[in-house]
């Protein structure tokens, strides 16, 4: 009996979209769905922290007599993950990460040539994939020239060889 | 005070109810007429099939069982009981799981060495660990071997497709589990495996600094899925932090609602799927 009455009663009112209580549903529900979605984009914010307590991506790697000419430098491998690479023209950085999976190469001297023992990826002395599955070859990083004469290295600033961006400047340090 | 001596049976007595098995029900009647019994249980429970069928329907953990199974569903050799077994291991996992949560710290400085901790200065440290380990494993080939099953018997097809749904998630999150787990020993295998798997969030479309679309988003090394993944740009503290929260509260919470709902939804789209 309620029910038919209600009805009755909605029907009369034909001049709004909504009735009061649609209405207030209505209003209800999307403030709801407001407040959590603003709250996950608090959240999805949250897990970006404003500082990393990570090693400097910058580092010093010695004056550039340190290198001979085409020779490749394991020096700095173990702790800041690069080899740093002297030819005729001069000094550039190669990033030690495998472009297939991430693995650190190892330099092998003898056969002239760095090799992933993850899956078997070989790259040139430049740094350029010959082998195995790596899709690119090694990436490059920013080097440059302390006013000290010391070499700084970036490892923030990429140098993608498939990009054609060796030849920018800070991919090589020109001695 | 009726000071009876008790009768003592003789030792041939004894024997004799021991071998024809009287003495368990003796011993039965012994407990449920005593006063304790009477009191805590007020009356006795009649093994009717109303009976039967109210056990199942008004239990709040039951209740999500068929009352009554089709004698098919019991067949080994159908089914190979993979959905089962592979919700034990689930519930073996986060029982040894919460038990290794008792000693183990999320924290790069700990984290090895209270792994190391358990498994040879704590009791039972070791068993607890490989339990859980080897049942992560055996749950990972058991999940695809149950989806094999289905897949198999044809029982993803209407009206269960929605149920194959939900058990592709499953199947995602079980593995997602097993990936989050394999960093929490801190050691070379863990830290290799992590970062090579979170390499390829890298790749992803739109979300991952080297993936398609990502110059469209905006996304930088810095602000991307895999630095929200692992809480930085290197593998370190932070991931390990994040892959024991995804690992113990975050996966499991959500797993076990689409556990709940994949049991519910076997007995609402018709019970487990018979031979045709």
């Amino acid at each position: 009996m309620a029910e038919t009455k209600g009805k009755e009663k909605k029907e009369e009112v034909v001049d709004t979209i909504w009735s009061r209580r649609d209405f207030f549903s209505l209003a209800g529900w999307a403030s709801f769905m407001a407040a959590l979605g603003l709250s996950s984009l608090y959240f999805a914010r949250l897990l970006f922290p404003r500082v990393l307590f990570e090693p400097s991506p910058v580092f010093k790697a010695g004056y550039p007599s340190d290198y001979t000419v085409g020779a490749v430098s394991t020096k700095y491998i173990q702790d800041q993950r690069v080899w740093i690479v002297r030819d005729e023209e001069g000094i550039y950085v190669i990033f030690g990460l495998c472009t297939h999976l991430g693995c650190t190469p190892r330099w092998l001297n003898t056969e002239s040539k760095y090799k992933c023992p993850c899956h078997g990826s070989g790259f040139t002395k430049e740094g350029v994939n010959f082998e195995g599955p790596a899709p690119r070859p090694l990436e490059r990083l920013k080097i440059s020239l302390a006013p000290d004469g010391q070499i700084i290295v970036d490892k923030s600033k990429k140098f993608l060889g498939e990009k054609g961006q060796w030849g920018e400047p800070g991919a090589k340090l020109l001695v | 005070m009726a000071n009876k001596a008790p009768q003592i049976p003789s030792i041939a007595e004894f024997m004799d109810k021991i071998k024809s098995g009287k003495i368990f029900s003796e011993i039965a009647k012994e407990i449920t007429e005593s006063q304790l019994w009477t009191s805590s249980f007020r009356h006795g429970y009649a093994d009717t099939p109303r009976n039967r069928v109210l056990q199942i329907a008004s239990n709040v953990w039951l209740h999500l069982h068929p009352v009554k199974m089709h004698r098919h569903a019991l067949r080994i050799k159908f089914t190979w009981c993979m959905g089962g077994i592979t919700f034990l291991l689930f519930l073996s996992t986060v029982v040894t799981g919460v038990i290794l949560m008792f000693y183990y710290r999320p924290v790069g400085e700990y984290a090895y060495y209270d792994l190391k901790y358990l498994q040879y200065d704590v009791p039972f440290g070791m068993l607890m660990r490989n339990m859980h380990r080897w049942a992560a494993h055996a749950m990972v080939i058991t999940v695809w071997l149950h989806m094999f099953r289905v897949f198999l018997t044809g029982s993803y097809k209407p009206p269960r497709e929605f149920n194959w749904v939900i058990g592709v998630f499953l199947v995602t999150f079980t593995l997602l589990l097993s990936f989050t787990g394999y960093l929490l020993p801190w050691d070379q295998l863990a830290m290799w495996a992590v970062t090579v798997g979170t390499n390829m969030a890298r790749a992803t479309p739109f979300l991952g600094n080297e993936g398609p679309f990502a110059e469209f988003v905006g996304v930088t090394p810095r602000y991307d899925a895999r630095s929200l993944l692992i809480g930085g740009s290197i593998v370190g503290p932070p991931a390990l932090l994040r892959f024991y929260v995804l690992h113990c509260i975050f996966i499991p919470l959500i797993a076990g609602a689409l556990m709940i709902v994949h049991f519910w939804r076997i007995r609402k789209d018709g019970g487990i799927s018979g031979p045709l």
